[in-house]
C-alpha cells in the first residue's frame, strides 16, 4: 500500500484530535454548560472548533512539508468479521485536510457569529435554556463532519455521513414547536431526515456492490482494484457510482432529491449557513472528488453525474429567481451552486469542483449569516416599533391580533443599506462574488468549471453558464429588495445593526470571500497543485487547462447583464408596499412557476407522497387493522385461547378438580349426619353397647 | 368344712348380673353407682374365692387393689353426682344428654 512508505507520528498522532476535541467541547457542554453563562457556553464551543482548525492547520503544514504524502493514522480496531477489515483510521491527505479547514474555519467563525445570533434568537423565541443545546448540537456536527472527511474507508466516510444527517435534522427542528400549524419545524426536519434516507439507500447499495466486487471498503485498497476490475467487468463500477450518485444527490440536494434543502431554512441562519450552505451539503461532492480513482474509469457515470448537477445548477436558480423568502433565494442558491460543484466533479474536473467548494463556503456562510443579520435587524426594528407605539412590556401577547410579522420577507424590506452599514457592505462582497464579478473568488472557482465545461460538455456548459446567469440576476434582485430603495415596512424603517460578535465574523468571511480567488489563480493553480498529491497517488493525470478568455468574458458579461437587468427591474424604480414584482408583468406564468417551484413539491407529493401515504392507509386499515387485528389476534390467538380456558375451566376445572373436592366435603358430611344418630346422650345406652361389646369380644375368646 | 367353689363362682355371677342390668335399667346415678360398686364387689368375691381354692395370694392383692381403686372413683363420681345436683336440682341420667350428636 501506499501509505506504509509514509511515517506516522510527530504531528500526524494528533490527527484523531480533529474529533475529539468538538466532541469534548459537546460533553463539556452537555454536563456542565446548565451552570455556566450563555457566553462561557458559546465561548466554549467556538474554542473547541477553533482548537480543531489550529489542528488542521498543523496537519496541513506537516503535509506540506512532506510533499503532500497521504498519511494514514490507524487509531482503532473496528470491524474484523472474516474478509471483511475495517478500522478507525485517519487519512490525512491534501483532500482531507482541504476539507477540514473549510470545516474548521468557517465553523469556528459561524460558531462565534452564532453566540450574538442565537443570544437574540433564544430570547425572540421565548426559550433561553435551548442556547446550549445548540451548540451541543453545533460541535456534534463539527465532530460528524470531521469524521466524514478523515475516515480512511467508505463504511467510516458513512459513520459521519449519518452523523452530520442527524445534526441536520435535530438543528433544522431546533425550534421544533414553531413554525407553520406549530409543526412547520418538526415537518421540515423529518422531510430532510427522510429525503436523506432515500439517498443513504444508494449510498448502502454502493458499499454493499463495493464490498462485494473489492471485498474491502479502505480507500487506498479499493483505488488500487479499480483499474484491473474496470479491465474485466466495468459494469460494476458503474454501478457503484451510480449508486453513490444516489447518496449525494441526498446528501449535496440535486435533482431529484433537492426538495429537502429549502425547507430546511426552518433551522436557525447559523445552521443554515454551516450546515445546509457551506460544509454538510458539500459532503456529497467531497465523496465523488474522494472517489475521482472510480469515476475517472466510467466515463458514462460521470457524464450522468454532470448533466444531474448541471440540471441542478438550472433549474434551482430558476426557482431562486422567483422567492421572495430571503432565506429561500439563498437556499436555491446553494443548490443550484452544489450544481455547479457536483458538475464540476462529474465531469472530472476534481480542482475546479472543490476550489469552488471553497470559495462558495465563505461567501454562502457570508451570505446565510448577513441574512441571519437583516432578518434580527428586522426583529429588532418590529420589536422598537411596537415598544413605541404601545409601551408594552410584554408585546408577545398584542401581537396575536395582527397578521403575523415576518421578518425574512423581502416585501417587507428595503432601505436597509442606511440602517445596516456593516452587514450592507459585507452582503454586496457576497453577492457579488456569487455573482462572478471579477476579481472576487466566486469568479475564479466559477469560471474555471466554466472553463472545463466548455472542453469536456457542452451541454452542461450551456445549462451553467445561463444558470450563472440567473445568479447574478437573482442576487442582483435580492440586494436591491433588501437594501436599496424606501423601507416597505415600519420594522424596516427601524432596523438595527447587530452586535460586533456577529459582524466580526461577517467582515473575516468578506475578506475571505474577496480575496478567496488567490488560493487558484488561472497561472499558479496553488490550490490545484496542493491537490494533486492527493489524485497523483492513484495516478490520476490532473491537466491544468489555460485561462481562456472568451469563457470568462461571456461569463462576467453575462453577470454583468444580469445585474444591470435586475437594476432595470428592481433598481430603477424600487418595489412600493404592496406592489406586485414587475417580473410577474413580464413573464406571467412562467414567474409564477418559478415562485412555486415549478410544483415540484406538489408533483412529488401526487407522486409519491399521497400515493404513499394512501398506501399506508390501506395496510394499516386492511393488513394492520382488519387482517392482523380483527382476525389474526381477535380470532385465531384470542378466539382460540378463549376456546381452551373455556375448555379448563368447564371440562377440567369445573368438571374433575371441582367435583373431586365437592364430592370428599359432601360424603364426610353424609357420613358424619348418620353416625351422629349414635350419639344417643343417653348413658344407658352406651352403657349397653359396651356391655355387648364386652360379651362380642369375650365370647370370641371364648369359643375360638 | 369346705365350702365349694362352684358356690362361690355362681354367687359372684348372680351378683355381676344384678349390678349389670342395674346399671343399664336405673336411672337414678346413685343407684347406678350402687350398682356399680355390686359388679366390683362380684368380681372382688370371685378373686377371693378362687384366691383361697388355689391357695396363692395373687388374687387377694387385685382385691385391695379393686377396693382401692373403687373407694376413689366413688369420691370422685359422689362429688360429680354432688356438682350435677346443684346445677340441675336432679340426678335423673336420662335427663343428662346435652352431649347428643
Amino acid at each position: 500500500m501506499l501509505s506504509e512508505t509514509a511515517t506516522v507520528g510527530g504531528i500526524f498522532s494528533l490527527a484523531p484530535l480533529v474529533v475529539f476535541i468538538p466532541l469534548a467541547g459537546m460533553i463539556f457542554n452537555m454536563l456542565f454548560g446548565g451552570r455556566l453563562s450563555q457566553k462561557l457556553v458559546g465561548g466554549i464551543a467556538s474554542a473547541a472548533s477553533g482548537l480543531t482548525f489550529v489542528i488542521a492547520v498543523l496537519l496541513g503544514v506537516a503535509l506540506y512539508n512532506q510533499h503532500g504524502e497521504p498519511v494514514v493514522v490507524p487509531f482503532l480496531e473496528w470491524i474484523h468479521i472474516g474478509a471483511f477489515q475495517v478500522d478507525w483510521a485517519f487519512r490525512v491527505d491534501t483532500l482531507s485536510v482541504t476539507m477540514m479547514l473549510v470545516v474548521a474555519g468557517v465553523g469556528t467563525l459561524i460558531h462565534v457569529y452564532s453566540v450574538g445570533y442565537m443570544h437574540e434568537d433564544v430570547i425572540h423565541q421565548g426559550d433561553p435554556s435551548r442556547f446550549r443545546r445548540f451548540f451541543v448540537f453545533m460541535n456534534l456536527f463539527i465532530a460528524m463532519m470531521m469524521i466524514l472527511v478523515i475516515g480512511d474507508s467508505y463504511l467510516m466516510l458513512f459513520v459521519g455521513w449519518e452523523g452530520v444527517g442527524l445534526c441536520s435534522y435535530l438543528l433544522i427542528g431546533f425550534w421544533y414547536e414553531k413554525g407553520e400549524n406549530g409543526i412547520g419545524n418538526a415537518i421540515a426536519g423529518n422531510k430532510a431526515f427522510i429525503v436523506n434516507r432515500i439517498g443513504d439507500v444508494g449510498m448502502l447499495l454502493a458499499m454493499f456492490t463495493l464490498f462485494w466486487v473489492f471485498g474491502t471498503l479502505t480507500f487506498d485498497e479499493v483505488f488500487e482494484l479499480a483499474p484491473e476490475i474496470a479491465a474485466t467487468t466495468p459494469a460494476y463500477i458503474g454501478l457503484i457510482t451510480l449508486f453513490m450518485l444516489v447518496g449525494v444527490t441526498g446528501k449535496s440536494a440535486q435533482i431529484p432529491l433537492y426538495v429537502w434543502l429549502p425547507d430546511a431554512m426552518a433551522g436557525p441562519t447559523p445552521v443554515s449557513a454551516l450546515i445546509h450552505a457551506a460544509t454538510m451539503v458539500t459532503a456529497g461532492v467531497y465523496l465523488i472528488a474522494r472517489s475521482a480513482p472510480l469515476y475517472t474509469l466510467v466515463p458514462e457515470s460521470q457524464n450522468v453525474v454532470a448533466l444531474v448537477g448541471g440540471l441542478t445548477a438550472f433549474f434551482a436558480a430558476t426557482i431562486a429567481v422567483g422567492q421572495n423568502d430571503i432565506k429561500k433565494v439563498l437556499a436555491y442558491s446553494t443548490v443550484s451552486q452544489l450544481g455547479f460543484m457536483v458538475a464540476a466533479v462529474g465531469m472530472g474536473a476534481f480542482v475546479a469542483g472543490m476550489f469552488h467548494l471553497v470559495s462558495h463556503a465563505f461567501f454562502k456562510a457570508l451570505l446565510f449569516l448577513a441574512s441571519g443579520s437583516v432578518i434580527q435587524g428586522m426583529e429588532r426594528g418590529h420589536h422598537l416599533e411596537h415598544h413605541a407605539h404601545e409601551h408594552d412590556l410584554k408585546p408577545r401577547k398584542k401581537k396575536s391580533k395582527e397578521p403575523p410579522f415576518d421578518p425574512q420577507d423581502m416585501r417587507n424590506m428595503g432601505g436597509l443599506a442606511g440602517r445596516m452599514r456593516t452587514t450592507y457592505w459585507v452582503y454586496i462582497v457576497g453577492a457579488l462574488a456569487l455573482a462572478g464579478i471579477p476579481p472576487l473568488s466566486g469568479f475564479f472557482s466559477k469560471d474555471e468549471i466554466l472553463l472545463e465545461a466548455s472542453h469536456l460538455n457542452t451541454t452542461v456548459y450551456i445549462l451553467l453558464t445561463i444558470a450563472a446567469f440567473f445568479t447574478a440576476f437573482y442576487m442582483g434582485r435580492q440586494v436591491w429588495m433588501v437594501f436599496l430603495g424606501q423601507p416597505r415596512s415600519a420594522a424596516a424603517e427601524k432596523a438595527e445593526e447587530s452586535p460586533a460578535v456577529m459582524t466580526l465574523p461577517l467582515i473575516i468571511l468578506a475578506v475571505l470571500a474577496f480575496f478567496g480567488g488567490l488560493l487558484n489563480l488561472p497561472g499558479p493553480h496553488t490550490f490545484g497543485h496542493w491537490l494533486e498529491y492527493t489524485f497523483e497517488a492513484f495516478h490520476l493525470e490532473m491537466e491544468t487547462l489555460p485561462f481562456s478568455l472568451p469563457v470568462a468574458l461571456i461569463s462576467t458579461l453575462l453577470a454583468v447583464v444580469g445585474i444591470l437587468l435586475a437594476w432595470m427591474f428592481y433598481g430603477r424604480q424600487p418595489l412600493e408596499k404592496g406592489q406586485e414584482d414587475p417580473l410577474r408583468g413580464i413573464l406571467g406564468w412562467i414567474f409564477t412557476g418559478m415562485q412555486r417551484k415549478w410544483w415540484v413539491d406538489e408533483i412529488y407529493h401526487f407522486l409519491f407522497v399521497n400515493p404513499y401515504i394512501q398506501l399506508s392507509h390501506v395496510f394499516a386499515e386492511y393488513v394492520d387493522w382488519r387482517f392482523w387485528h380483527d382476525w389474526f389476534h381477535e380470532v385465531v390467538l384470542a378466539g382460540s385461547f378463549n376456546q381452551f380456558a373455556r375448555f379448563l375451566n368447564f371440562r377440567i376445572d369445573a368438571g374433575i378438580i371441582d367435583r373431586i373436592a365437592n364430592g370428599l366435603g359432601n360424603g364426610t358430611q353424609q357420613i358424619a349426619g348418620q353416625m351422629r344418630q349414635i350419639q344417643t346422650g343417653y348413658v344407658r345406652n352406651y352403657a349397653l353397647s359396651l356391655f355387648l361389646g364386652v360379651v362380642l369380644i369375650v365370647g370370641y375368646i371364648l369359643l375360638r | 368344712m369346705m365350702v365349694p367353689i362352684n358356690y362361690f363362682v355362681a354367687l359372684s355371677g348372680i351378683l355381676f348380673i344384678l349390678g349389670a342390668v342395674g346399671v343399664l335399667v336405673r336411672r337414678n346415678l346413685i343407684v347406678m353407682f350402687m350398682s356399680v360398686e355390686l359388679m366390683l364387689n362380684a368380681a372382688n368375691l370371685a378373686f377371693v374365692a378362687y384366691a383361697r381354692h388355689y391357695l396363692s395370694m395373687d388374687g387377694q392383692v387385685f382385691v385391695f387393689f379393686v377396693i382401692a381403686v373403687a373407694a376413689a372413683e366413688v369420691a370422685v363420681g359422689l362429688s360429680m353426682v354432688i356438682a350435677i345436683f346443684r346445677t340441675r336440682q336432679n340426678i335423673n341420667v336420662d335427663d343428662l344428654n346435652s352431649l347428643k350428636g
